[in-house]
């Protein structure tokens, strides 16, 4: 509790500075409208202006939580196409971008999550599987992988495969390698001393994974479940970025970046950031009460 | 088909070798790098097999036969691309963002304050989908390799920053205890005493920004660049479907993601051969 005051002191200073940037960055546009109008203007006039334009370069803080407020409970219950009036997500509302960004996220995390436990299982148990693949898995970690996204895209599409599957297969596979590598570890964690004891209950194989290996995994798996589903998330961001994408966080960006819609684009993106934050707090949430119960508390 | 079949038999015996290598020899130094050469070689030729034996049509999925020629032909192109996203846009912001952590790294540890402050904020933003501000950097910087520059310097602040900290805090009290026994001024405890506690720390940061570094600096180019550069050849030969121009890229991409990370791991070897991690591995 005790950091509560520091860390609002910063984010005041951000937004200190935030309000700074945006007189600073505007007020160019400013004097040239001034200059081209033949008007003078004073200070005050400049304040005005700067953090009321329509086509910032830098949107005040405040412009940025009216247009999320606008793009999401305004355009949902007032919108002529909101929820509202006509049953269905309003197309251009936040809450339908972030939806669709959000149900591919989870599709990829959930099935990279899956594919990389069991592979990290397969590795534990086979010497082979080990030494061929974990140099693989690593070095992989070093490559953009980030990068090859809109090419999955647009392959995908030109044989028949759109919407949510290709972007669940770009976060499933930025999810899955953390996910690999984080439990390969966890089912490594316990030591010879614990492994010999299960020896003298003449446990097998797969007593020995049930009762040891897969517990004491658990707080590698959380660790690496929090950067999975931030990497899920950005990969899905990244992987609506093509032209052609018409739904999603990523597109949202794309389209404020083509017509300079600075703000539509800040909104996007602290919108964005919350679902970031979002998904990683429940997993956070699910983390405390998991080993809470398993007497493991972190 | 021959070609598939051939694949599919080439697999089988290559697991098979890998099984009987594993089990008999996995002390051996040599086999230890013969296995995953040896499941590399593996996966190429199955993609190759496949591609082939089952007449996968190359806008979809080119052999790698086809992509090292494609490599190979167009030189000049991946020479220009790597040197304006890797040379330019990527290194030149990795420096400074580096640079710039580690200096307010510095500051900040002389206030418990900022730090109780700072350090929520910056593993807060380090989860953050931080490629999203390409737009927006793109917008102010223009197009050339200064706006990749700044997505990049945005990208690798915080995770070496958060890294830093901890490091800077890694001395026990009876090491600082020591400094001042000997009385130490504050820039000679920092010197010769907390600034070399942090390296590993500091590694560990730079090696997660050396990825985060080339995916900014490429995904940055999607958002508006000049007729060069990785992540401008890689969107406009998709939308020509010059797929082995693609992979040629993406191949560029990959080596230069490794040799890099490698870079920063053999500095880190000479730097912390103190440590533990790095015993015995000389």
């Amino acid at each position: 509790m005790k950091s509560v005051l520091p860390i609002l002191t910063v984010v005041l200073a951000i937004v200190v500075l935030w309000y700074g940037a945006t007189v600073g960055l505007n007020a160019q546009w400013t004097r040239d409208q001034a200059a081209r109008a033949g008007v003078e203007v004073g200070f005050s006039d400049i304040l005005r202006d700067t953090l009321s334009q329509t086509r910032p370069k830098l949107p005040a803080p405040h412009q940025v939580v009216a247009e999320l407020w606008q793009s999401t409970w305004m355009e949902e219950v007032y919108g002529r196409r909101g929820i509202v009036q006509t049953g269905s997500l309003s197309n251009r509302s936040l809450i339908y971008h972030g939806w669709v960004t959000l149900s591919a996220t989870m599709l990829g995390f959930a099935f990279g999550t899956g594919l990389g436990i069991l592979l990290a299982i397969g590795i534990v148990h086979s010497k082979a599987m080990d030494m061929s693949f974990m140099p693989w898995a690593i070095a992989s970690q070093t490559v953009p992988i980030l990068a090859i996204a809109p090419m999955v895209i647009v392959v995908l599409a030109s044989i028949g495969i759109k919407g949510l599957i290709p972007k669940a297969i770009i976060a499933a596979y930025l999810s899955f390698f953390p996910v690999l590598v984080g439990m390969v570890k966890g089912f490594r964690a316990p030591d010879t001393m614990q492994l010999d004891l299960l020896k003298t209950y003449n446990a097998s194989r797969a007593g020995t994974f049930w009762r040891l290996r897969l517990p004491s995994s658990v707080p590698y798996l959380f660790a690496s479940l929090k950067v999975g589903i931030a990497a899920a998330l950005v990969g899905t961001i990244v992987g609506e970025l093509p032209a052609g994408a018409s739904a999603g966080l990523g597109a949202r960006l794309l389209s404020g970046s083509y017509y300079g819609q600075t703000i539509q684009i800040w909104a996007a993106l602290l919108a964005a950031a919350t679902l970031a934050a979002g998904l990683v707090m429940i997993v956070g949430v699910i983390e405390r009460a998991v080993l809470g119960r398993m007497g493991m508390r972190a | 088909m021959i070609w598939a079949w051939g694949a599919l038999a080439f697999w089988a015996l290559a697991t098979a070798g890998n099984v009987w290598l594993a089990q008999n020899h996995a002390r051996n130094r040599a086999v230890r790098l013969v296995i995953p050469a040896l499941f590399g070689a593996t996966l190429l030729l199955l993609w190759e097999g496949m591609v082939r034996g089952l007449g996968v049509s190359p806008v979809i999925l080119p052999p790698p036969s086809m992509i090292g020629a494609r490599i190979a032909q167009s030189l000049p192109i991946l020479w220009t691309d790597f040197n304006q996203t890797i040379l330019k846009g990527a290194l030149s912001g990795y420096f400074i963002g580096c640079a710039a952590a580690v200096a307010v790294a510095v500051v900040i540890d002389r206030s418990p304050f900022l730090q109780r402050g700072l350090l929520p904020v910056g593993n807060f933003v380090a989860a953050l989908p931080i490629v999203g501000i390409a737009p927006i950097l793109v917008m102010w910087f223009g197009f050339d390799w200064q706006s990749k520059a700044a997505v990049v310097v945005v990208m690798v602040f915080f995770p070496v920053l958060v890294n830093m900290v901890a490091g800077l805090k890694a001395t026990d009290a009876l090491q600082r205890d020591q400094m001042a026994t000997w009385s130490a001024s504050y820039w000679q405890g920092l010197l010769k005493l907390r600034l070399p506690a942090a390296m590993p720390f500091l590694f560990n940061g730079l090696k997660i920004a050396t990825t985060l570094a080339l995916i900014g600096a490429i995904v940055a180019e999607f958002f508006g660049s000049p007729t060069r550069g990785m992540g401008f050849r890689i969107s406009t030969a998709v939308g020509q479907l010059d797929l082995p121009l693609v992979w040629a890229e993406i191949a560029v991409a990959a080596l230069a993601g490794s040799a890099f990370y490698g870079l920063v791991a053999v500095i880190e070897r000479g730097v912390t051969f103190w440590h533990p991690s790095q015993r015995g591995r000389a």
